[in-house]
């Protein structure tokens, strides 16, 4: 095994090196199935977080991981399951998007996966969004199982209605009381999927 | 708390830095969250520990990147005004690799960076130093079949911070990485070789583990150095070990 190279913080400075146009736009307005997610990002005292990234990766309603360039020039068409938002001035982060699906066989109820970067993190955090309706699924699903209620809520979109569509609430919390449940995914030797 | 608000000295972070190097370092080379020289940890970092669970099937893919994603051109960061920037100019190559040394092919890089003095072309950036009109400092390229990245570039300058009183943050270029899993995310920073300030400077001394703190910093390479045109570094890049087969892509 080689060493791997360590993590630095993404620093306040990021605004011209990844956002990019349409980052949050992973499906063009107007999409049947579209949704929204949006949320703030606030930190250990409480305060909106207005730098921070945050990135979503995600299968599509079919249950597919996709497999398909684009995320950086969407062509509208494609759906590439990534996307990519800075925080604004209030903390606040917003994307379109579809809902996800299980792939067949995943043992994991339906998610976003989530990645948070921000001056004052030294290493990136991990993160999930679920869905509330999923509730067979999310009840055999092996992350939230080992959670109580409490830090289980911290990782269910929570429905509060959309301009264009169904939308849902996420917010993230650094740090404190109502702290997000972040991940720790580096198993070693896990097996590999076929 | 008003104590916790004045700026610490330098000589004050550097003992706190000199406390925390002598715990034992993480085995993995990354930076604790919570590290308290570097200040902004310290409503940041998570307190809980992170919960550990299998990566899903979405987390244990990534991403793709293709032709569509990125122009040749903004692996040149020289070449995106109509003038040449200031500075001394600089060809930056590298491998992406995994745990196994396998390399990542046709995977998406990206740098950001400050000028070559020192100043990034960002609103919150104070420093009063020269803008310039043909430096931006962002870039992206994709890997190649082996896994290899090239930027051209002008050197960063160092600049300061307020973190403490008189901080300043050795010259780096910021890069941004995927792998073929979702787990492999990094996003780090890359320093040049002898730099005065990497003993003073928390945000590189946030890596405890000295063989760790030198897989941050470049190499200076004649043989990718040009005549008459640029100086060459070149700095490999190794992402958490994983074992999933990257998918092929029509068209990356
Ligand atoms: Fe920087």
């Amino acid at each position: 095994m080689l060493d791997l190279t360590p993590s630095q913080t993404v620093g306040p400075f990021f605004a011209f090196g990844l956002p990019f146009d349409g980052g949050g736009d992973v499906v063009p307005m107007g999409t049947p199935g579209a949704i929204t997610l949006h949320g703030t990002v606030r930190d250990g005292a409480g305060a909106a977080v207005p730098d921070a990234l945050l990135e979503f990766w995600q299968t599509g309603p079919d249950g597919r991981v996709p497999v398909r360039p684009g995320a950086l020039h969407r062509d509208g068409r494609s759906f590439t399951g990534f996307a990519r938002v800075a925080t604004d001035r209030a903390g606040d982060y917003r994307l379109r998007t579809l809902r996800p699906a299980a792939p067949s066989g995943a043992r994991d109820a339906p998610h976003l996966a989530v990645t948070v970067f921000a001056r004052g993190l030294l290493h990136h955090l991990f993160t999930r969004v679920y869905f509330p309706n999923h509730v067979e699924a999310n009840a055999a699903d092996p992350l939230l199982a080992q959670l109580d209620e409490e830090r289980r809520a911290t990782l269910m979109a929570v429905p509060d209605g959309g301009v264009t569509g169904p939308g849902y609430r996420f917010d993230v919390r650094m740090q404190g009381a109502g702290e997000t449940v972040f991940l720790d995914l580096s198993v070693s030797g896990a097996p590999v999927p076929t | 708390m008003s104590a916790s608000q004045e700026p610490a000295t330098q000589r004050a972070v550097s003992a706190e830095i000199a406390e925390a190097a002598a715990a034992p370092p993480r085995p993995d080379g990354h930076p604790d969250r919570a590290y308290r020289p570097y200040r902004s940890t310290a409503l940041r970092a998570p307190q809980r520990p992170l919960v550990v669970t299998p990566p899903s099937l979405t987390e244990l893919a990534a991403p793709v990147f293709g032709a569509a994603d990125v122009a040749p051109i903004e692996a040149d960061l020289t070449r995106h005004h109509a003038g040449e920037p200031l500075g001394e100019r600089i060809i930056v190559t590298g491998r992406v690799l995994d745990g196994d040394g396998r390399p990542v092919r046709h995977q998406l890089v990206e740098v950001w960076q400050a000028n070559a003095s020192g100043r990034y072309r960002h609103d919150g950036d104070q420093h009063p130093a020269p803008l310039d009109p043909n430096f931006t400092g962002g870039g992206r390229a994709l890997t190649d079949d082996e896994g290899r990245y090239r930027f051209v570039t002008i050197k960063p300058g160092a600049y300061p911070w307020r973190n403490h009183t008189n901080a300043w943050r050795p010259a780096h270029i910021h890069f941004s990485l995927f792998g073929t899993a979702f787990t492999q995310r990094l996003v780090t920073q890359m320093y040049f070789p002898g730099d005065p300030l990497f003993g003073l400077d928390p945000i590189f001394q946030s890596v405890t583990d000295e063989k760790a703190q030198q897989r941050l910093i470049a190499a200076y390479d004649h043989d990718v150095t040009q005549p008459e045109w640029a100086l060459g570094y070149r700095w490999d890049i190794v992402l958490d070990g994983t074992h999933a087969t990257p998918p092929d892509v029509d068209g990356a």
